[in-house]
């Protein structure tokens, strides 16, 4: 069994949703995509932030 | 020169203070009153309660804050207010009893000329059998993150729980909501995944069965009916993406249940289809549901006009509609804009103590009568921007008089940011980072799913923790009033 879906068969509503692939598990906490994101994210924050003001 | 008065030092209410007082210079008195010493950067809890943070790094001495913006300070709380005023007073006050070292008890009337009351909620543990102690405060059975102080027991307590695990003991934790009513349910989603997070680190994780209770329709509604992503082409459900994060996990849930008594180790629930079940458990943390924190109100006269001010839960009414009736009918516009009294004037409310419409979520029943649905979150930024606007219309009609502009804040035009912590650490903690807007779905503006997809959205990732981490020294930073606390946005 692939390694990332090893809790989803453990309970049959875990069955039902997505399964985070390998590489998506990985990119959550490699530091140099996370940092281009942080970036993306902070951008998106401030534009909703300004939109509520 | 007026005096306003600010009932509550929370989010919602240090915000409005420090800005009416930055913005009305001496001129004017700005007075705060809240039953408590220290401010707290509530989210930070979460941190606390996993022994990641201490209780010092989350909470500070209001006193100095309050001196050096000019602000009285009353450490008392609030038990009624006379908006006519009384035979012994021709102008509007508030009651007012100290909770100060020393002064315990007391009483003082404090006239206003503007009142905001940011009382925030009373946490209703007795909502629960066994969830409280009978005398208003948390039970044994369980325990919360809702303070600081309650983090630091549930540090303590989930201590012990990873020494039996490690000591080959196998620990059933359950983590959600304490009742069908309650709110915040994104608080105990934080709770869930940094104990999960911190159970893998200690090396106990296969020692333990962790459990969601909730009274959510489905996973993902966080009080807000759920909020729909771009995402891979799609516009998908927060449903999916927090099931598959419980089940990535192996987290368990159990939605649409009421939790209806609590003992030692065991929960008694209702669900919405009208069953009823238990669920044992060695380690709990259960949020109560949120009531308005009691306040009284009486006229002129003496009568009792508390039902005139506040809705039947204890919370303000302002200007909301609270004649919108049933689910099919609710708007957008029924959310209040102005937090304004529409009876007295110089009465607004701001955060959580005023009193919404109805629901975000769609309301639901169990066969029973039982009321099973997450009440509307109006914590955090929401809070922030609703303070600051009331606080601009106060200095307003201080300054310019009767006709001054109102400002308006409401939720139905504005959007949050909310970062969910998942686990802590520099390299290895994650969160999921959410805009929404707005906060409630306006499906007259957005038919499909109510909110603006192009700037609702959310990930998962390390950036996420960062960004949780910045804004907790950032929020800290601007409620100390430090240089240039004012441009730093809700």
């Amino acid at each position: 069994m692939i390694k990332e879906e090893e809790n989803f068969q453990k309970n049959d509503a875990f069955k039902l949703t997505m399964i985070p692939s390998a590489f998506t598990r990985k990119m959550r906490t490699c530091v140099i995509w996370q940092f281009i994101r942080f970036i993306a994210l902070n951008i998106k924050m401030l534009v909703v932030v300004s939109k509520s003001h | 020169m007026a005096r306003i008065v600010v009932l509550g030092g929370g989010v919602a209410g240090h915000t409005a203070a420090t800005f009416a007082a930055k913005w009305l210079g001496k001129e004017h008195e700005v007075v705060v009153v809240t039953p408590n010493s220290k401010w707290n950067w509530i989210p930070s809890n979460i941190w606390v309660g996993v022994g990641q943070m201490q209780k010092e790094e989350v909470v500070f001495e209001l006193a100095p804050v309050y001196t050096k913006a000019g602000i009285t300070y009353k450490q008392a709380k609030a038990v009624s207010l006379n908006p006519e005023g009384d035979d012994l007073h021709d102008k509007s006050f508030v009651t007012i009893e100290y909770t100060q070292e020393g002064k315990v008890g007391e009483s003082e009337s404090v006239e206003y000329d503007y009142l905001i009351n940011a009382t925030g909620p009373k946490l209703n543990f007795d909502a629960t059998p066994g969830l409280g102690d009978g005398n208003g405060k948390m039970g044994n059975n369980t325990v919360s993150v809702c303070t600081a102080d309650h983090a630091v027991h549930a540090s303590s307590e989930l201590e012990k729980c990873i020494q039996k695990m490690k000591d080959g003991e196998r620990q059933k934790i359950l983590v959600g909501t304490g009742h069908g009513t309650c709110t915040c349910q994104g608080a105990a989603f934080e709770y869930i995944f940094n104990i999960e997070h911190e159970l893998k680190k200690a090396g106990v994780r296969d020692m333990a069965d962790i459990k969601w209770i909730s009274n959510e329709s489905f996973l993902g509604d966080f009080g807000m009916g759920g909020l729909h992503m771009k995402v891979g082409g799609y516009v998908v459900s927060s449903k999916l993406f927090a099931e598959s994060l419980f089940a990535e996990r192996n987290v368990e849930w159990l939605i649409e249940a009421h939790t209806s008594k609590v003992e030692e180790g065991k929960i008694e629930y209702e669900l919405l289809d009208g069953t009823k079940g238990e669920e044992t458990f060695d380690f709990a943390m259960l949020l109560p549901p949120f009531s308005g924190v009691g306040l009284k109100a009486y006229a002129k006269d003496g009568t009792d006009i508390t039902d005139t001010i506040f809705a039947p839960n204890g919370f303000m009414k302002v200007d909301a509609n609270y004649n919108a009736g049933a689910y099919e009918n609710w708007k957008a516009s029924d959310w209040p804009k102005t937090y304004q009294n529409p009876i007295y004037k110089n009465l607004f409310a701001a955060g959580i103590a005023f009193a919404p419409p109805h629901l975000m979520s769609k309301p639901m029943t169990s066969p029973n009568g039982t009321p099973i649905n997450p009440t509307p979150p109006r914590t955090g930024m929401p809070s922030g921007i609703i303070g600051k606007a009331v606080a601009h219309s106060v200095c307003a009609l201080v300054t310019k008089g009767e006709g001054a502009h109102i400002h308006e804040a409401s939720m139905a035009e504005m959007g949050a940011a909310c970062v969910a912590s998942a686990g802590k650490g520099l390299f290895t903690g994650t969160a999921a980072a959410m805009t929404v807007y707005p906060v409630v779905p306006d499906y007259e503006k957005y038919p499909g799913t109510g909110r603006d997809t192009s700037y609702t959205f959310g990930e998962v990732g390390l950036a996420g923790h960062w960004i949780k981490h910045i804004l907790h020294h950032m929020f800290i930073y601007k409620a100390k009033l430090k240089p240039g606390w004012a441009l730093i946005p809700e």
